[in-house]
Formats: structure tokens, sequence, C-alpha cells
């Protein structure tokens, strides 16, 4: 009773958080409250007996990702725009996809269901093997690193994939900082303060090292 | 970077503990809560907050950007090597068994501990190159140390 309590307290909260979120037009209030939805997610996912999960979820949703919004936030202007346009088809679209699951959540076989697929695959071999033939008691480490090593080694290459590629986008762009893009820049307005200081100290020295140095920056990179 | 004393001497207090606590993480993965992934985040905070508190100058003295970028790739090759050291032994691809013919158990432990490593190592350098990247973003400065 008192874990369906506790259910009820975190949905709510969550689901409060949620519409702060979208109604709020000031940036910095809207990544601080995202991060303390990730950490009642992780209170949520507890509370599932999901411990690793929960422990992902409060190391990266509400610490890492949190420093690295409001990082990215510390360049752009403090308020989000206001929004003016029609916004008839995205609530089509948001109405469509809500209802789509929740039938899908319907139709799942009830929580901690014992005859659901989950629980009659290979899950129970998993479950039953991990400390009797590799002696290791936490499954989910068996089964993350050894018996869907593969998944694992994927997950591994994706994060890998994701830092190289912030590194190619978002590295050398004041090094660069070649003519058809300054329109953009300007356009974009003049509210991300550093911007045209930094373009201009960066022509300088582009000028000179551009081509030879980052050719060969982008070559070892990769 | 933040002149106040509280946070630069709390930050000085907590920065290896935060470490070690990473490490805890990374190699009790087998009995408890944890693992790689976790691990290498607690690990890249530890650094982000002394980036946050010492300023992205000190930081990046502390970890050369270009040295944390190479760390990413070390990561994956790891986590692949110990598959194609798998391939060498007779087995398949990831097989850990083959590691130790005699004890399968034990060659899945040391299999499990090298993956679970090289996920730590680049899940690790990837978070701290994303902070990196984005922190600095725009600092001119930065330039002659991007990875």
């Amino acid at each position: 009773m008192s874990i369906v309590m506790i259910n009820i307290f975190l949905v709510t909260m969550m689901v409060v958080i949620a519409v702060m979120v979208l109604r709020t037009r000031r940036l910095f209030a809207a990544i601080v409250m995202t991060g303390a939805y990730s950490l009642i997610s992780a209170a949520m996912f507890v509370n599932l007996d999901a411990v690793d999960v929960a422990f992902t979820e409060a190391a990266v949703g509400a610490g890492i990702s949190t420093v690295l919004l409001l990082a990215a936030m510390a360049r752009l202007p403090a308020e989000e725009k206001p929004v003016k346009r029609n916004q008839i088809g995205p609530m089509i679209i948001v109405a469509i996809v809500g209802i789509l699951l929740v039938t899908a959540v319907v139709a799942l076989p009830p929580f901690g269901a014992p005859d659901s697929p989950v629980h009659t695959h290979v899950g129970p071999r998993y479950i039953a093997e991990s400390y009797s033939k590799l002696h290791i008691p936490n499954a989910v480490t068996t089964v993350l690193a050894s018996y869907r090593g593969f998944d694992t080694l994927g997950e591994t290459i994706v994060i890998f994939a994701a830092g190289l590629g912030v590194v190619l986008l978002l590295a050398g762009h004041t090094k660069t900082a070649p003519a058809p893009h300054q329109p953009a820049v300007k356009t974009v307005k003049a509210k991300t303060k550093t911007a045209p200081k930094s373009q201009k100290a960066s022509k300088k020295k582009a000028g000179a090292k551009k081509t030879g140095k980052r050719g060969a920056k982008k070559g070892g990179a990769s | 970077m933040s002149e106040n004393p509280v946070f630069r001497v709390t930050t000085k207090i907590l920065f290896a503990p935060i470490i070690v606590y990473g490490l805890y993480v990374q190699f009790h993965g087998d009995f408890g809560p944890g693992g790689g992934f976790q691990a290498g985040v607690i690990i890249a905070a530890a650094f982000i907050l002394y980036g946050l508190v010492f300023g992205m100058a000190a930081l990046r003295r502390l970890a050369p950007p270009k040295i944390v970028a190479v760390f990413m790739a070390i990561g994956v090759l790891l986590y692949s090597g110990v598959g194609v050291a798998n391939l060498l032994l007779g087995g398949n691809f990831l097989d850990y068994n083959t590691i130790d013919h005699h004890d399968p158990a034990h060659g899945q432990h040391i299999g499990i501990l090298l993956v679970e490593a090289g996920v730590g190592i680049t899940v690790t350098s990837v978070m701290m190159v994303l902070f990196f990247a984005f922190a600095s973003y725009g600092d001119p400065k930065a330039d002659e140390e991007r990875p």
C-alpha cells in the first residue's frame, strides 16, 4: 500500500514538473526542473527495484546532462521566444501519439506478470546461470557484459560516436569561422554575447593556421 | 570559476573521494549495482566539478583535452580487443570462456572486468569531452587545446 502511495506521489510530481517545464519561458528554470525530473524518475526506478537504471538516471540525467545543458545555455539568450505560430497541427499529432501509447500500455501484460514474454524467454536461464555457472551475484552485470556483450559493445560505440561527433562539430568552430557563415550568425543576433568577439579574435588566428593545422587535426581525430 | 572559498575547499576535499567511489562502482559491479557506465559518469563528474569551480583553464591543465579524446578510442579498442583476443584463442567473438580454458567462470570474470573497464574509460572520456566542447565553445583561448 505504502509503495502505491509513493508511486502516486512520484508520478504526480513528474507530471507537475513536466507541465512547469513546458510553461516556463526561462531556460535556466527549465533546465534545473529537468534535472529534478530525472532525480524523481531515479526514485521511481528504485521503487521498481531497478537500482542499476536508477543509478544511471541519477548520474546522467540529474547530474551530467544538467551541467551540459547549463553550459550550452550560457551561449543562448536567457528566455525562450514566445511561440506565435498556429499549433493545431502539432496538437493533433501529439494527441494521436498519446492515444496510441495509451492503447499500447493497456495491451501490455500486467506489471510483474510471471507469464509475460520477458520472464519466459531467456530471462530465467540468465538468472539461474548467473550465480551457479559464472559465480557472479549481480545478474544485471552478467547480462550486460557477458550474455549480451555484443549489445553493450554497440552501446559503447554509440557513445564513442556521439563524443566524436560533438568534437568534430563544435571543436574548431571559432577557428574556421568562414565568411559565408557570418550572415547566418548575425541573424541569430548578437544576443550570444561572446560570438562576435571570439570570431574576430579567431579570424586573426585562423588566417595563418587554418588550412594546415585544421586538416592535420581532423585527420588525427578521425 | 568561483572565488568562493566554500566551493573551492569542498571541491578539493571531495575530488579524490568521488573518483575512489567511481572506481568502487566500476569494480564492484559484479556484486552490487553499478558498472562501467555509472562509474564512468561518476568519475567524469569529479572532473566536471573541478572545472566548474577552478575554471576551464585549470581543468585543461589537469586533463588535457587531446589526451582525454584519445581515451575515448582506447576504451572501445579495449572492449573490441577482448573480443578479438577471444577469436584468436579459438572461441567466438566476446566468448570470455576462452580466456581460461580450465575454469570458464574465471575467464568470464576477467572478460567482464576488462570489458567494463573499456566501457568506463570510454564513458568517462566522452563525458569530459562533451563538457570541454560545450563549456569552452566560442572561447578562442581554448582553441589550442582542442581535441
